[in-house]
C-alpha cells in the first residue's frame, strides 16, 4: 500500500466530528452556565443585600469552588470533553485546569510536582491577560481619554 | 430580561470559542488565553461594561471577565496613583479568581486522590 492510499484509509476511519453539533452544544451549555451565574447573582443580591459587583464576585467564587470539587470527584473531565468550549470559556475552565494539574502532579512532590505545575495551563491566561491589560492601559493613558 | 441576555452572551462567547477550536489547530490553552485578551480589548473599547450591564452573570462568569477586571483594576489604579497605580491596582479586582482557584485547588489536591 502506498502513502496516498494509506492517507485515504486514515481519513476514512477518522472519527468525524460534527462541527455544527459541537457549536450548538457549546452554545447551550455555555449559556446555561451564564444563566445559572445570573440566577446566583440575583439570589445573592436579594437575600444578602449585596451590590451587583459584590454578588458577581461571590458568584465567581462559587463557580470556581464547584468546578474544583467536580474535578476532584472525577466527572468534570467527562463533561469537559462533551461540552468542550461550553465549559472551557466560562471561569469553570480556568478552575478546572488549575485543580486538575494540582491533583495530577501531587504525587511528584509538593515543590517539584504540585508547586511548579500548579499554573501550567492557567499561567498563560494570567500572563497574557496582565500583559494585554497593561499595554491597553498604557495606550489609553497616552491618548488621554 | 437579564436572564435571557445572560444566556445569549455566555452562549455566544462559548459558541465562538468552539468554532475557533474546531476549525483551527489552536488548543484549549490558546483559546482561554485568547478570550482573556479579547476581554481586555473589549474593556478598552468600553464594550464589556455594556455586556455586563446587559447580561449580568452571563458576562461576568466567562474568562473574558478576567481580562476586563485586570484592565479596570489597572485603570482605576492609574486614576488614584498614576503610573504606580497600574502596577499596584492591576490585580485588585481579578484577585478573587486567582486566589479562589489557588485556595480551592490546593484544598482539593490535599483531600482527594487523582482519578485516572
Amino acid at each position: 500500500m502506498n502513502k496516498d492510499d494509506y492517507q485515504k484509509l486514515v481519513k476514512k476511519y477518522e472519527p468525524k466530528e460534527n462541527k455544527l453539533e459541537n457549536t450548538i452544544y457549546a452554545f447551550l451549555i455555555g449559556g446555561l452556565v451564564g444563566f445559572i451565574a445570573e440566577g446566583l447573582n440575583v439570589l445573592l443580591m436579594n437575600f444578602f443585600n449585596l451590590s451587583r459587583i459584590l454578588a458577581s464576585a461571590w458568584t465567581c467564587l462559587i463557580i470556581i469552588l464547584t468546578a474544583s470539587l467536580f474535578t476532584a470527584f472525577g466527572f468534570f473531565d467527562n463533561w469537559m470533553s462533551k461540552a468542550k468550549a461550553g465549559l472551557l470559556i466560562p471561569t469553570t475552565g480556568f478552575a478546572h485546569s488549575v485543580s486538575s494539574s494540582a491533583l495530577d502532579y501531587k504525587k511528584e512532590g509538593l515543590i517539584t510536582g504540585l508547586g511548579s505545575n500548579f499554573f501550567k495551563l492557567a499561567g498563560s491566561v494570567i500572563l497574557y491577560g496582565i500583559l494585554s491589560a497593561f499595554i491597553l492601559v498604557i495606550v489609553r493613558v497616552i491618548i488621554g481619554v | 430580561m437579564t436572564f435571557i441576555w445572560a444566556f445569549l452572551i455566555a452562549g455566544t462567547f462559548c459558541a465562538i470559542g468552539q468554532i475557533i477550536l474546531d476549525n483551527t489547530k489552536l488548543t484549549p490553552g490558546h483559546i482561554t488565553s485568547l478570550f482573556t485578551v479579547i476581554g481586555s480589548i473589549l474593556a478598552f473599547f468600553g464594550i464589556y461594561e455594556k455586556l455586563i450591564n446587559l447580561g449580568g452573570g452571563g458576562a461576568s462568569s466567562i474568562i473574558s471577565n478576567f481580562g476586563y477586571l485586570l484592565y479596570i483594576g489597572a485603570l482605576e489604579g492609574y486614576e488614584k496613583l498614576g503610573i504606580l497605580g497600574i502596577f499596584s491596582g492591576m490585580l485588585t479586582k481579578a484577585s478573587v479568581a486567582i486566589i479562589g482557584s489557588i485556595v480551592f485547588a490546593s484544598i482539593v489536591a490535599l483531600i482527594f486522590k487523582p482519578k485516572d
